[in-house]
């Protein structure tokens, strides 16, 4: 069993994750975070869940990988899935891949917050 | 087999197994070679992006069901004018030009499939020798 790399709280209903590391890069970390997110998904009747990118500075296409199958299994579960403070090197990795069509991306984790009310 | 489009002129090989902290070490060597001729952090960031897609795709795709020990080889050169770095895995190779486009609407929930096009996006020059087993990045310095 590894050490989490994850930080998770909960906010008012939302499930707060955030990352401990600068990189998500690592092969092995990505899968043992996916697992962890999922975890809290599959425990969840409407998953509400909120990544913060605040310590993020790089991320693979592995990562982004990841994000997409977490989206996949909340939707499957008509959850919300937001993300915020995503750097801006890291914003135009999401724009060159598109992705940030798919996910629902904002600047700050407040701002986040107050869409999981829409 | 390295082909001339896929060459790099006085580069530094390093032959790696899959080991994270190797991994990480090397990209932070050939980082900190770009650093100090010059390269600024979005440059930084870019090369960083590459070479990490390069070397995931070298161990996860080029070696897929083969024997998880193989080693992948790296070779690199660093000047102030250009990043060279070259990936190259002892599978059979692939056909990039046979990837389906990851930004198309139908493909955007499929996890994977991004990691070549990101490798384009970010450098000056991606070429693959004609086996597919081998990538050669460049990196233009931007000035």
């Amino acid at each position: 069993m590894t050490d989490s790399r994850l930080k998770i709280s909960n906010n008012d209903g939302v499930t707060l994750v955030e990352f401990v590391d600068r990189n998500i890069l690592d092969e092995a970390n990505i899968q043992a975070i996916t697992e962890e997110i999922t975890a809290v998904i599959e425990q969840a009747d409407v998953p509400k869940i909120l990544i913060s990118f605040s310590n993020v500075d790089h991320l693979s296409s592995a990562a982004l990988g990841a994000l997409i199958t977490i989206n996949n299994k909340i939707r499957e579960k008509k959850g919300a899935f937001h993300l915020a403070n995503i750097d801006p090197q890291i914003y135009e990795v999401f724009v060159i891949t598109r992705l940030n069509k798919l996910f629902n991306i904002h600047e700050t984790a407040d701002e986040a917050q107050a869409a999981f009310a829409n | 087999m390295s082909d001339q489009t896929t060459t790099i002129k006085d580069a530094t090989a390093v032959d790696l197994v899959y080991d994270r902290a190797v991994i990480s070490q090397l990209i932070d060597t050939i980082l900190g070679l770009a650093e100090q001729q010059g390269f600024g952090a979005s440059s930084i960031f870019a090369v960083r992006l590459a070479i990490e897609e390069a070397i995931t795709n070298a161990f996860e795709h080029g070696h897929e069901g083969l024997d998880p020990s193989l080693s992948i080889r790296v070779e690199y050169a660093v000047t102030p004018k250009i990043i060279e770095v070259a990936v190259q895995d002892q599978g059979p190779g692939f056909s990039p030009e046979a990837l389906p486009d990851p930004t198309l609407i139908e493909n955007l929930s499929k996890p994977s499939g991004r990691g070549v096009m990101l490798m384009r996006a970010y450098m000056t020059h991606v070429n693959f020798n004609p086996s597919g087993n081998r990538v050669k990045l460049q990196y233009v310095h931007p000035d």
